[in-house]
């Protein structure tokens, strides 16, 4: 489906979106941080909110990235290999030890980068199209047993195909398991009825969504502005 | 006979690693968590035909001067660091059991892609979690396992698949290679070893998962001076240690 590239209009950068999925962390959650724009996550969440970061290199429980090289530690890292914070309350554990968190449900919300995701919550994330592999990375293992998957990405590919597909054209990662999709321009639930539009990016309205979406939006009198 | 597991240099360690020879490679990637100087080893070995598993290819040499630079304004990256991708790079690997095969994006090609392309090496891809578990099974003597991850995609493959409790499961085999090599911090001559933060990940869970382990170590320590209760690998999973050099030796062609 080709869409209009809307180009003059605003668009939240990767800082401002994980900046609004940070926002989806309630106190007393687990919550993982996948590889790429969710790492950005753990310096916007409250430092005084009692949450327990993931990162499935083994760690749990750390804050935010220490910008300072001075201040870095080689020995907390998290999975893009940046240093970040130790916090109280924090654990290291083995890979397997990660896993077993992921895999046994004690997860509560993943966030994940997306290449597509379906109206179904079905998920592509691995691999790039024209490349000969990917990189599964934690992901797969994340995108099946998290208790949410949270998707970040922006709206559209940078020619401006939609990345909210009606079925996947690339590999997927896991099936029916995105429950939200923090964009660049919106947020969107996905529903066993479908794709139902929450919030809207201000200078957007929900009819310009749908056009550089390709399933069908929901639109309910609900619909907020995203805010930051 | 008293047991002492200690080995006096790298090329000692990895003397008996035989032309194609699985070997579990420790680490994540980040700066301070693979067995630098037991890849160098394998290195100047030249072995080849290895099989390898873990989560990252790994860089080329040019390629992890430039990573090095990019991540300088975050981290200093150490002088003696070095990836699987040395032995990829060198043509010494007929397979690989990946996580991270290639990278996400487009733009870099580490040297594994480059082969794979060629078709110069042969990929398994897996995911990080079920490639932990396959380890972790061999080391606990359980042949396979059924795990949610999986069904309906790549990795499912032409493995078997059950449902259980409502749920498709993929059966994974346990997954025993000829050696470990592993990053720790501090060992005994038993070869009890304790590890710092996140450097603990692939490194512990590949420990007892292969016939042979062998543990580079920051530190040796005396017999007893390890608190039992800080001991994460338990000694009968390790069969060598080998104590990192206390200054950084940063050409892997330098023998040590």
């Amino acid at each position: 489906m080709s869409a209009p590239r809307f180009e003059d209009k605003p668009r939240l950068d990767e800082s401002a979106m994980a900046m609004r999925a940070a926002a989806e962390i309630k106190e007393g959650m687990v919550a993982n941080l996948g590889f790429g724009i969710p790492m950005l996550i753990s310096s916007f969440v409250d430092p005084d909110a009692e949450v327990l970061l993931h990162s499935e290199n083994g760690v749990i429980g750390f804050g935010s990235v220490i910008e300072d090289p001075a201040r870095a530690d080689r020995y907390c890292i998290n999975g893009g290999g940046q240093p970040v914070e130790r916090r109280p309350g924090m654990s290291f554990m083995s890979h397997e030890e990660s896993f077993t968190l992921i895999r046994g449900g004690w997860v509560d919300v993943t966030f994940l980068g997306a290449l597509q995701v379906a109206a179904n919550g079905d998920l592509a994330n691995w691999k790039v199209p024209g490349k000969i592999s990917g990189a599964l990375g934690g992901g797969q293992d994340l995108a099946f047993c998290a208790k949410s998957v949270v998707c970040i990405t922006t709206h559209q590919t940078k020619d401006g195909t939609p990345k909210i597909v009606k079925r996947l054209s690339l590999d997927i990662t896991a099936p029916r398991c995105v429950k939200r999709l923090v964009t660049d321009i919106a947020v969107i639930d996905v529903t066993p009825a479908g794709l139902v539009l929450r919030e809207v990016l201000p200078g957007w309205t929900p009819e310009e969504i749908q056009m550089v979406t390709e399933p069908e939006l929901e639109i309910p009198g609900g619909v907020v502005e995203m805010a930051l | 006979m008293p047991i002492d597991k200690v080995v006096a240099s790298f090329d000692e360690a990895v003397a008996d690693v035989a032309d194609g020879s699985m070997i579990h490679v420790g680490g994540f990637g980040g700066p301070a968590e693979y067995p630098s100087y037991l890849i160098a080893a394998l290195a100047r070995k030249n072995v080849t035909g290895l099989t390898i598993t873990g989560n990252h290819s790994g860089f080329s040499e040019p390629q992890l001067a430039m990573m090095k630079e990019r991540m300088a304004s975050l981290m200093a990256y150490p002088d003696d660091y070095f990836s699987p991708g040395l032995l990829v790079d060198r043509g010494q690997v007929a397979k690989g059991i990946l996580a991270f095969p290639v990278l996400p994006g487009a733009a870099l090609k580490v040297p594994f892609e480059e082969l794979l392309e060629q078709g110069k090496v042969e990929l398994e891809l897996i995911g990080q979690g079920s490639l932990a578990e396959r380890i972790r099974a061999a080391r606990a003597g359980i042949a396979a396992f059924y795990t949610p991850v999986g069904p309906g995609t790549v990795t499912q493959g032409e493995k078997d698949v059950r449902w259980f409790d409502g749920r498709p499961h993929v059966l994974e085999r346990a997954l025993k290679a000829d050696f470990s090599i592993i990053r720790a911090h501090k060992a005994d001559r038993w070869g009890n070893l304790t590890y710092r933060g996140t450097a603990r990940t692939f490194n512990a869970t590949m420990a007892g998962g292969s016939h042979c382990t062998i543990a580079e170590v920051d530190e040796l320590v005396e017999l007893g001076d390890l608190d039992p209760e800080s001991v994460v690998t338990p000694a009968p999973y390790v069969q060598r240690v080998v104590v990192r050099p206390p200054q950084a030796v940063s050409d892997w062609r330098t023998p040590c």
